[in-house]
């Protein structure tokens, strides 16, 4: 790598929520893909192996640990699903005035949470 | 065609034409993950219960067999450039990048194939 001068990065800006919104639509996906693949490659396996196998991903899922990893996973297929229908949004070459750009911004990882708290609200209580 | 510094070697040459091609395939497994994800999400949702037989019935079913199918192929081929595009921009060193670009394409085609071959036994009818 040439010693050159690096161009300004996160520290150097000022901090606005489509930041925020760019970096969980970067750390979700990869977190999907390393994590969320293995859980659901997991469960298609053992559904695949037979009953034993299938009891020892239940038993897994159902511990405290297992609750978090799958609240995470959902959380980050919500979020990420959020984002990136925003990112169709602005490849249409749409929303990208800066007050409706900010707005959305802030309503898009505010959706996921509602959507990843829906979800577990109905597989939990009904 | 000199020897000079690398924006003077592809100045003029115009465009690859290709590049393009990753960003609409991204974009098109995208739409297939919405759907295809939703359509799993839904699912899971409406399954009277979550225990061994009342899934493994629901999966080999004709539509959620097929819809599974091909979830696994759009999420693995979105994956696939997602987190190439990480290894490009986190993985400097040419010969690191090229390792990590082939550790993800074996994990990619692998966890896919293993994803179809599950799927494939349980809906044609393996060992139940």
């Amino acid at each position: 790598m040439a010693n050159r001068p690096l161009s300004p990065h996160l520290q150097i800006w000022r901090w606005g929520p489509h930041m925020l919104v760019s970096i969980l639509h970067r750390i979700t996906g990869d977190g999907m893909a390393l994590v969320g693949l293995a859980v659901l490659l997991w469960w298609l396996g053992a559904l695949a192996s037979g009953p034993e196998a299938y009891a020892t991903f239940a038993w897994a899922a159902t511990t405290p640990i297992g609750y978090i990893v799958l609240v995470g996973i959902s959380w980050a297929f919500f979020n990420h699903m959020c984002s990136g229908l925003r990112h169709f949004v602005m490849d249409a070459g749409a929303g990208m005035e800066i007050t409706t750009n900010r707005k959305w911004s802030v309503a898009t990882p505010l959706i996921g949470i509602l959507l990843t708290a829906a979800f577990w609200a109905l597989l939990l209580i009904f | 065609m000199g020897n000079g510094t690398s924006i003077g070697r592809a100045r003029g040459l115009g465009s690859a034409h290709e590049g393009v091609h990753p960003w609409l395939m991204q974009r098109f497994t995208a739409a297939g993950n919405l759907l295809l994800v939703g359509f799993l999400v839904v699912s899971i949702l409406m399954l009277p219960s979550l225990d061994y037989q009342t899934v493994r019935n629901w999966i080999a079913e004709p539509l959620p067999a097929v819809a599974m199918a091909l979830l696994i192929v759009s999420v693995f081929w979105h994956t696939r450039l997602g987190l190439n595009e990480m290894i490009g921009d986190y993985v400097h060193e040419a010969g690191n990048k090229m390792a990590c670009v082939l550790a993800l394409n074996l994990a990619a085609f692998g966890g896919a194939a293993f994803g179809l071959f599950c799927i494939a036994r349980m809906a044609l009818g393996g060992a139940a």
